[in-house]
């Protein structure tokens, strides 16, 4: 310590100095800073604006959190009251996992040709290559409820309606994360299987292939994860799986199911999180 | 014409074919293996999720149909041939999407100081009592693992209709999926120049100011717009449950069959996504660059 203040005091003596040999370093000056200021300015300005516009008062702010925290003492303990009511949450949250596995495979598997299209190193066609990525922001920017919503229209209410959701959101996604895996491949490899005499297939399957599925193979897995969340509030709009019975449970306010229902999904993301971790490390680290 | 590559002898040869035969086997096995656990996986999930090949095939007309009717005015002309009768209701839509995009902004801004709050003590190397970082770890986890709109749904409950459960629902899910961010970036900072901080005699405001601030500003105000993009998709649905935005008067439309509104508002909806995320996207490379200047 005291070493640390015996500098602190030399500095100090020495300042004069410093700011003589150093002066743009240390008299850094309002007038630069203006910019920065007027931006952190402009976005207070903005967030009041919000909270006034969005008629968001301290008065209302309180009340709600007083029968906010109400509603949290009567979620304590939670609690699904019957067993036949457990097994019945027990099957939503199947159908919820069998929803989003499926959505997931069915997005990706459409969605890579996509990708592979909107890949500029893959397809020369600049137009071809643009309307294929314009394609998938469309498709990417409507969200798994409005999917949802359309895809109940065509095939009724149910799971089925909630799995194709999936797909169609993820299909822009994932179309869009292959074209940029493609895209950052190393030409090199490719360019050795080329001038081993393999053809242009071989310097895919060789070249290309082993660079670029690990990666998604292990965004597969994020995806699947993520969707698994997406899957549990799909059934809001009544497209199957836990969702349903959640939202049910809220509208009769039925706290203690609610909090039960809750703490199942938290219980399912953690385990997943935990099993697709340990296996991206096994898909990564065997083809590294 | 010489060899270029010299070939060992058959009895050398051999065994390393044959080990090389055997790796190659071991490793086709064992994608056999994935894929036929995949395979199993599908059918298990097709038969939960109710999978009916059949109606889909019967009804897919039914989605190109539904596509074809968003497209159409109630007279049975199409919407572009009049666009002031399919935009009818532009001015009340562009408020409530102004309202939604606000509503995004206050979240996320909220958000990025709770996360920022949180980050502090759940990074390892800025606290050092360990059962305090493990706590917000698991509070920040929590946040992030419920969905937002479960919240909304919550929120609405608590706080009535309006726009302040959908603000405080996308908010409290910021803060979950920042603060990790938040405490993965403070956790990868070089410890170098704290310790100079702090070997000057500088107190630990004074560290953070002057050592970590400088080293994470960038990557936080990066991470913040990403997340601003994520929260405008979140703000277009959270009116599904009566938590503000344009979503509320998106499911009326849906559900009362009012095709060319439908169109209309998603349309607005796609182009500002896009036009965001097209913004955010350039104001990120560029504190990128700023940060690692070639």
């Amino acid at each position: 310590m005291s070493q640390s203040r015996q500098l602190r005091e030399m500095l100090l003596d020495q300042g004069a100095e410093l700011h003589a040999r150093h002066p743009d370093m240390l008299t850094g000056g309002w007038r630069q800073r203006i910019p920065l200021l007027a931006l952190c300015a402009g976005g207070i300005g903005i967030y009041v604006m919000g909270l006034v516009t969005l008629e968001i008062s301290p008065a209302k702010m309180f009340s709600g959190l007083g029968r906010l925290l109400d509603i949290a003492g009567l979620m304590l303990p939670p609690d699904p009251e019957t067993w036949s009511r457990f097994l019945l949450y027990l099957g939503a949250l199947g159908q919820t996992l069998a929803i989003a596995f499926l959505g997931t495979m069915l997005g990706a598997v459409i969605g890579c040709p996509f990708g592979f299209l909107a890949a500029r190193n893959i397809i020369a066609n600049r137009l071809m290559h643009l309307l294929a990525r314009r394609s998938l922001d469309t498709v990417r920017s409507v969200d798994t409820l409005i999917w949802a919503l359309i895809w109940i229209n065509v095939v009724g209410l149910g799971p089925f309606a909630g799995a194709l959701a999936i797909m169609s959101s993820d299909l822009g996604a994932f179309g869009k994360l292959v074209s940029e895996a493609l895209e950052a491949a190393d030409r090199k490899p490719i360019d050795g299987v080329l001038s081993a005499g393999g053809s242009r297939l071989h310097g895919i399957r060789f070249g290309m292939l082993p660079q670029v599925l690990p990666v998604l193979v292990s965004q597969l897995l994020y995806f699947f994860e993520s969707n698994t969340r997406s899957a549990t509030i799909i059934g809001i709009v009544g497209a199957g799986g836990i969702g349903l019975q959640l939202s049910e449970q809220i509208r009769v306010l039925e706290w203690q199911q609610v909090s039960f229902l809750i703490l199942m999904i938290l219980i399912t993301v953690a385990a997943l999180d935990w099993m697709s971790q340990r296996l991206r490390g096994a898909i990564i680290g065997r083809r590294a | 014409m010489a060899r270029l590559v010299s070939v060992p002898p058959a009895a050398q040869l051999a065994p390393l074919l044959g080990g090389y035969s055997q790796a190659v086997a071991a490793k086709r096995r064992q994608l056999a293996l994935g894929l036929a656990l995949t395979a199993v996986a599908l059918l298990i999930s097709a038969i939960g999720a109710e999978v009916q090949p059949v109606t889909l095939w019967n009804k897919i007309g039914n989605f190109t149909s539904y596509f074809d009717r968003l497209l159409k005015l109630d007279t049975g002309a199409r919407v572009w041939t009049d666009p002031q009768e399919w935009f009818w209701g532009l001015a009340r839509w562009s408020r409530l999407l102004g309202e939604t995009l606000l509503i995004a902004y206050v979240a996320t801004l909220t958000g990025a100081v709770g996360a920022l709050a949180g980050a502090a003590p759940a990074s390892r190397n800025l606290m050092r009592r360990a059962s305090v970082g493990f706590v917000v770890r698991r509070c920040l986890e929590f946040c992030r693992t419920v969905p937002d709109i479960v919240f909304a749904l919550i929120f609405v409950a608590a706080f009535g209709l309006g726009a302040l459960p959908g603000v405080l629902a996308l908010a409290i899910h910021t803060t979950g999926a920042l603060g990790k961010l938040f405490t993965e970036v403070v956790e990868n900072i070089d410890m170098g120049p704290v310790e100079g901080v702090a070997s000057t005699g500088g107190s630990w405001l004074a560290q953070v100011r002057f050592a970590v601030t400088p080293q994470v500003l960038s990557n936080l105000v990066s991470y913040a717009l990403l997340r601003f993009e994520i929260n405008v998709r979140g703000a277009t649905v959270i009116g599904f449950v009566g938590a503000g935005g344009i979503g509320q008067d998106l499911i009326v439309a849906i559900r009362k069959f009012y095709y060319s509104d439908v169109s209309a508002m998603l349309l607005m909806i796609i182009v500002t996504v896009m036009v965001i995320d097209m913004l955010s996207a350039r104001l990120r490379h560029r504190l990128l660059a700023a940060e690692n200047p070639p």
